[in-house]
């Protein structure tokens, strides 16, 4: 996976730029707007890392510029101001994902990776498999080998969520704003309960289990063999 | 500046003025059109009077002829009165009237004249003047009826006379009632400059005086003094928080150094050190999570989120909120019951409340544990409705619950109580839930459940105010 970090923060760029060449992803970095905006419109990455405030053209604007000129690359935007209506001006001004200011390299992977595979357009699929594992999003039903899971609508979307992220970092930001629909951390660990529910249902009894913690990072559903 | 000087210009003087000068203009407007209008009714009253006994007298001379018109004359003109009468031959020899003498040449003009006379019982020195017209009489005679205008003149004088009276009088009256009003409205202004003087350099617990007539200067001075309780609460907090903050965040912070420094010293193999940065990496991450409540609080209290206003349904929010928390509720050994049967809408950010109603019910989960199992303790009831103009959001729990002197304070940032400084959190949800509730305009408060403890955020429908209601 390609991408490009405009990032005006010198250590912060070079710190993520090492970061993703450790898990194996090629990464360039701009230090302004106009820098980042001339790189990005050469057409050749997968996922653009922008921060929001920028010397020489701000964050949003650039993102703006792309999305008029017809580039569709997915742009994910960094900030340090993180409050609920900055998130909708990103989402707004053709960001395709938002992330505050200080966050974990973890979480900034998951959601990168996460936006890459979004290009390849699964979202259609009407049928998602892991394993064994079956689930129909038209009928609404669950299926582990012959065996039929009845679940609860909203364990139904969590797990819906990770099926189409199969083989990906999901992490529980990223659950509660998908699945849940909500922008806070909640104080305790929410997700972790609904997350152990939801297994006890689909891999309680099952010799290979499918939904695994990624540690200090979040949840992933894959087939254990694969 | 002289205390005159400044009495002279204060708006309430100048506004004095301007009404002076309108009233008495009024005034002098007023009496000059009724003197105008009496002086010309009494003319007209003379000139038909006179006209009338012009028309008698020259029937009675055409009738009797110039010696019963002399006679008639003679006799009217004994008679009392302000009425003149004069008889005379062609060439001005006068034959009956009690005209002493005329200015000279008004008995050559015919019709109305205005003119000086004296009566022949007068002595030479006398002057009035009279309305009096000349009529020709066929025979070459002349005949002079008129009306001393003394009546007349003297109406005018009253009236001129109450006219400078009630000017004098209007200008005294006015300019001390003026003088006394702005010296009491300076005295008051001078009062509150002073208050502010004081407040601004540096004393805020200085409140602007209240004369408790509840006029405008009142109502004024009220509402600035609940501004500046509010200032003053702010920067209560702001201290509050700093203090706070200083101990909230050096207390973790210097655990994180310790333990880094420990680590240094004493680890000897790799997972030593690997333990080590995930401990160091975990309580960075809370410290995070502590800064980011304080910002979120601080952005909520003055006024962020009041953009992204929606209108959405309070029982919808209760049950997502329920259904988040209701596994961990399970886990804990605890139930949690939805109570939101009817839709109950409003308008206000959708996200916060939910936040606001979610750090409720993750406090109701964290205390509501008794410690004596058995006791039937463990349901807590997130319920909405709506009632009237408002929304009501509440969390009930069988907790230990808040003694009553605690519950004002448990909404200020980082306040813990004792029992609660062994459970994880940051003792900024409340705060949250409170800065939520004040952005809508609502608030947030806390009840015995008997036992246990009911949170209850109230919410007006409607959304906030644009102008926040001060003086309530």
């Amino acid at each position: 996976m390609r991408l490009l970090i405009i990032e005006d923060d010198r250590d912060a760029a070079d710190y993520l730029v090492k970061a993703f060449r450790e898990v194996g992803h090629v990464a360039d970095k701009a230090a302004d707007g106009e820098e980042g905006l001339g790189l990005a419109l050469e057409g050749q990455y997968d996922v653009l890392i922008i921060d929001r405030m920028l010397p020489k053209l701000d964050g949003l604007a650039v993102i703006g510029t792309l999305r008029h000129k017809g580039m569709e690359t997915p742009a994910l935007i960094l900030s340090a101001l993180g409050q609920v209506d900055d998130r909708v001006k990103g989402l707004r001004a053709g960001g395709d994902d938002y992330l505050p200011k200080p966050y974990s390299f973890a979480e900034l992977l998951a959601r990168v990776e996460v936006l890459a595979r979004r290009r390849v357009g699964r979202a259609e699929d009407m049928v998602y498999r892991v394993g064994d594992l079956r689930l129909d999003r038209l009928s609404h039903s669950v299926n582990r080998g012959d065996s039929e899971i009845v679940l609860q609508p909203r364990e139904f979307r969590l797990l819906e969520y990770l099926m189409k992220h199969a083989g990906q970092v999901v992490t529980r930001t990223m659950l509660l704003e998908n699945v849940w629909d909500y922008h806070f951390d909640p104080q305790t660990n929410v997700i972790d309960v609904h997350i152990s529910r939801l297994r006890s249902k689909i891999d309680k009894g099952f010799a290979r289990p499918l939904l695994h913690t990624v540690r200090g990072a979040g949840y992933m559903i894959r087939d254990g063999t694969r | 500046m002289t205390a005159l000087g400044k009495l002279v210009r204060t708006t309430a003087f100048k506004l004095t003025l301007v009404y002076l000068t309108v009233f008495a203009l009024f005034a002098v407007l007023l009496l000059g059109y009724f003197a105008w209008n009496t002086r010309r009714l009494i003319t007209e009253q003379i000139t038909e009077t006179v006209d009338a006994e012009i028309t008698g007298l020259s029937e009675q001379y055409r009738q009797g002829g110039i010696r019963r018109l002399v006679l008639i004359v003679d006799n009217r003109s004994r008679r009392p009165g302000s009425s003149l009468y004069l008889v005379t031959t062609s060439s001005g020899e006068g034959l009956a009237g009690n005209v002493g003498s005329l200015a000279p040449g008004v008995l050559d003009k015919a019709g109305w004249i205005e003119t000086a006379y004296r009566r022949l019982d007068e002595s030479e020195d006398a002057e009035h003047q009279a309305l009096a017209r000349v009529f020709q009489l066929p025979g070459g005679f002349r005949l002079l009826v008129g009306r001393d205008l003394e009546e007349r003149e003297r109406l005018h004088d009253i009236i001129v006379s109450a006219g400078r009276w009630s000017i004098a009088i209007v200008v005294v009256l006015g300019l001390s009632g003026g003088f006394f009003v702005t010296r009491r409205v300076l005295k008051r202004i001078d009062a509150m400059t002073g208050t502010t003087q004081r407040i601004m350099s540096g004393d805020l617990t200085g409140r602007l005086p209240i004369a408790g007539t509840g006029d405008e200067i009142d109502r004024l001075a009220g509402n600035l003094n609940t501004m500046l309780e509010r200032i003053e609460a702010l920067m209560h907090g702001l201290k509050e928080v700093s203090d706070n903050i200083a101990h909230d965040l050096k207390t973790p912070l210097t655990r994180l150094r310790n333990r880094c420094e420990e680590a240094l010293r004493t680890a000897r193999v790799e997972a030593d050190y690997r333990s080590a940065l995930e401990t160091t990496i975990d309580e960075s991450d809370r410290l995070i999570q502590t800064f980011n409540a304080l910002l979120m609080i601080a952005r909520t209290e003055s006024g962020q989120g009041r953009e992204e206003m929606t209108e959405f349904d309070a029982a919808e929010i209760a049950r997502d909120v329920g259904e988040l928390y209701e596994p961990l509720a399970d886990e804990k050994g605890l139930s949690l019951r939805v109570e939101a049967p009817a839709p109950a809408r409003l308008t206000g950010n959708r996200d916060l409340v939910s936040q606001a109603l979610a750090n409720l019910v993750d406090n109701a989960i964290k205390y509501a544990r008794h410690e004596e199992p058995g006791a039937a303790n463990g349901e807590i009831v997130v319920a909405a409705r709506g009632e009237g103009n408002g929304i009501e959001l509440a969390v009930s729990d069988h907790g230990p619950g808040i003694p009553a002197g605690d519950r004002g304070r448990v909404v200020e940032r980082f306040v813990r109580l004792e029992k609660s400084r062994s459970e994880p959190g940051s003792g900024l949800g409340l705060s949250l839930a409170a800065a939520v509730a004040h952005l809508h305009g609502g608030a947030l408060t806390f009840e015995d459940n008997e036992p246990g403890l009911r949170a209850v955020i109230t919410l007006p429908r409607s959304g906030p105010q644009r102008t926040p209601q001060l003086a309530s």
